[in-house]
């Protein structure tokens, strides 16, 4: 590598990817070109940094300084003032919504100053396509510590003090189940990366490969070591292009300086990995299906024990876990156990990351201690709710979790406590929702993916979920019935504790947790056929206001089922028998006239 | 790589590169770059700089600019900060002065009185 006064980091996540960082990236190449500084200044491609919703982001060294929402044309800008004369560009700096106080570092900034990182310690800070940079960044210098200088007993005994829990939403120990494998009979054995992440709105591990891909592939190797495994398989979905391309690369990069392959820094051990792209089934994200599918059967669960740990790729020991937790490795052998240890709560140590979405301003990518609360998390670092609309709820696990209501807002976060509330800690997805959101329409939306997705193998799961499904769509059209909600309940415990996987164990959780938190807005629909946020179309009742209504007759005009009526000039009326909820009335009126009950 | 000392090796290497993005700096040369500064030729100041100081391999050293400092007669500047030192400023600096301040000050540490301003 050489040296170069300055560099330009250009987010290049698939949020900022989307929000066209390619176009900022040519640009500025462009302008400095022009004002031949391109030996002087290098621009870096990174993985995702975080803060999607400001993307596209670039961040300048040495100084830091952090600038967002760029377009093309604001490249020769940068390049002229703030990379030939120093003079950093002030219009395009990121402003704090509240006060309007503007941020030149992003240690500045709110979203970026409360989270630890660890997982994405190299996440958009280094270009994921350079080993180079990743190993001047004391990249595999763990698993050369771990293959020179400790026994494969000592690296479990590590990892088990650490106290680090599979990330992928169980929380199992991960130091004691690769020591199930290390201690069970037969070989040769397999370490596989789960990284086919499936719930709606999550996209943590995804920004981990297109980021940081190499701490994967180190951390699977050391694993290799610990339980003496010789191949690793990384199942990436095929709806990751961008994870699947750089992850290749890595295992290239990797390959050509001998950190994969044949007896690795000359210790006698070997090491590969390889790629299995996945078609996109949820239910493969589920280790026993996950598999089931690398070995190219088809992806669908068995019922455990025997666990993976024990038997698992081709019948053989096999530890399972999920990118991030791969991620969490390196860190936790350079670093001890203790250290690791002494980040977040009693029971659950470490960070973990989070995908915000949903109703909150700074939607991204976020890594916080455990035990860090959702207020923190929703409302100091997502930089809180949107048009200064109410929090409602926010929804951790996606289809097999649940949602935590605003009065357990001040709840610390972890495997324990989120469990209590009858939501799960899941991969890390967190769905905000505001008071426009209806919690049965909620329900529905993740019953209806979770039936999508049931692979059909058990009756519980393909017969339960529909007949959920089938009375949560009733309730939404306003046809639900007396005993409906307890109904959902039966049907639902049955189904969590018949069905054969974790997807079907789970499929219930957000219409069971709706139901805890939020029973009455089912009751609202059931009982008095109303949708209290005003979201089930079929419960609206449209009325019009006989005080602003000038009788206009634009309505009457527009209206697709004739349900409005009136003479000119005078207030028109909806015939609610007729009228089809579709809100076309409403929307053209010009006087705000037509409202909903 | 055949061995840990290897990586070690090329580690260091990459290392310099990558303490840009650290924002640790043990001695920051900041070159002038206003209109005055570079019409009065900072800019081969600055590759000069930075030319010197990657041949001659040296670790903490941040190359950076700044606007016009407002003694645009005595452009090209370059100031160089130590921590905990006071920040001493050339004047009138050109390619083989910005060479010479790179060995005499950066390397061994010696100020070269007559070129500063006061």
């Amino acid at each position: 590598m050489e040296l170069y006064r300055a560099h330009v980091l250009v987010c290049a996540g698939a949020g900022c990817i989307s929000s066209g960082c390619q176009a900022v990236k040519s640009a500025l190449v462009e302008s400095i070109d022009r004002l031949g500084l391109q030996r002087e200044i290098k621009v870096v491609e990174t993985g995702c940094m975080g803060p999607c919703d400001l993307g596209p982001v670039i961040v300048v060294y040495p100084e830091g300084v952090f600038y967002r929402q760029l377009k093309p044309a604001d490249a020769m800008e940068i390049a002229e003032e703030h990379l030939l004369k120093g003079r950093v560009v002030e219009r395009l700096l990121y402003k704090a919504p509240e006060d309007g106080k503007t941020a030149v570092t992003s240690d500045q900034i709110d979203f970026f100053k409360k989270q630890t990182r660890i997982a994405l310690r190299n996440t958009g800070i280094i270009n994921p396509e350079s080993v180079e940079e990743y190993i001047a960044r004391d990249g595999y210098r763990a698993l050369g510590k771990v293959l020179t200088s400790m026994t494969p007993e000592e690296v479990i005994e590590c990892i088990k003090k650490s106290g680090l829990r599979g990330r992928g939403g169980a929380g199992f120990p991960t130091g004691l189940k690769w020591e199930f494998s290390a201690k069970a009979p037969g070989k040769p054995r397999y370490v596989v990366c789960n990284a086919d992440e499936g719930d709606p709105g999550a996209f943590m591990d995804r920004s981990i490969l297109e980021g940081d891909p190499h701490s994967v592939l180190e951390a699977m190797a050391i694993c290799g070591y610990a339980i003496g495994a010789n191949q690793g398989y990384v199942y990436v979905r095929a709806e990751y292009p961008l994870a699947v391309q750089r992850l290749s690369l890595a295992i290239e990069k990797a390959r050509e300086y001998g950190l994969l392959g044949e007896s690795i820094f000359g210790t006698g051990f070997s090491f590969d990995v390889e790629i299995r792209v996945g078609a996109g089934a949820f239910v493969c994200g589920e280790e026993t299906a996950l598999l089931a599918s690398i070995e190219g059967r088809r992806g669908e669960p068995r019922p455990r024990p025997p666990f993976p740990a024990q038997e698992g790729l081709w019948g053989k020991p096999t530890v399972i876990n999920n990118v991030e937790t791969w991620a969490n490795i390196p860190p936790i052998i350079l670093k001890g156990p203790e250290w690791f240890a002494s980040i977040g709560t009693e029971k659950s140590k470490g960070t973990k990351v989070f995908a915000l979405a949903g109703k909150v301003n700074n939607t991204g990518l976020v890594e916080v201690p455990m035990g860090t609360t959702l207020r923190e998390i929703i409302f100091d670092i997502g930089g809180g709710i949107p048009g200064g609309k109410q929090f409602k709820a926010a929804q951790t696990g996606g289809p097999s979790g649940g949602c935590i209501p605003a009065r357990y807002l001040d709840v610390p976060v972890d495997y324990e406590s989120l469990t209590r509330l009858g939501a799960i800690m899941g991969s890390g997805g967190l769905i905000i929702m505001d008071e426009d959101t209806c919690m049965v329409d909620l329900a529905r939306f993740f019953l209806e993916f979770v039936q999508d997705e049931s692979c059909g193998k058990c009756s519980p799961c393909r017969i339960g979920t529909k007949r959920m499904l089938e009375i949560v769509e009733r309730i939404t059209r306003g046809e639900g019935r007396d005993g409906d909600i307890e109904l959902l309940e039966e049907l639902g415990h049955g189904i969590k504790s018949s069905a054969l996987c974790g997807l079907g164990q789970t499929a219930p959780n957000p219409v069971l947790s709706t139901i805890r938190h939020f029973r009455d807005e089912y009751e609202a629909h059931i009982y008095h056929k109303k949708c209290p946020a005003g979201v089930c179309r079929a419960l609206m009742v449209y009325a019009v206001d006989e005080e602003k209504c000038t009788g206009c007759g634009r309505c009457a005009l527009v209206c697709p089922a004739g349900a409005v009526y009136g003479e000119k000039k005078k207030p028109h009326r909806i015939d609610l028998e007729k009228c089809l909820r579709c809100g076309t009335c409403m929307e053209k009126c010009k006087f705000g006239a037509i409202y909903t009950i | 790589m055949k061995s840990l000392a290897e990586l070690d090796k090329l580690r260091e290497k990459l290392q310099d590169e990558m303490r840009l993005r650290e924002g640790r700096e043990d001695v920051k040369v900041v070159v002038t770059m206003g209109t005055c500064g570079i019409a009065s030729g900072a800019r081969e100041v600055l590759t000069a700089i930075l030319e010197e100081v990657s041949k001659r391999g040296l670790k903490g050293v941040t190359v950076t600019q700044t606007g016009c400092a407002g003694l645009c007669h005595c452009e090209p500047l370059v100031e160089v900060e130590r921590p905990g030192r006071d920040k001493v400023i050339y004047g009138h600096v050109d390619e083989k002065k910005a060479r010479e301040i790179v060995v005499s000050h950066l390397v061994n540490g010696q100020i070269i009185k007559e070129w500063i301003i006061k």
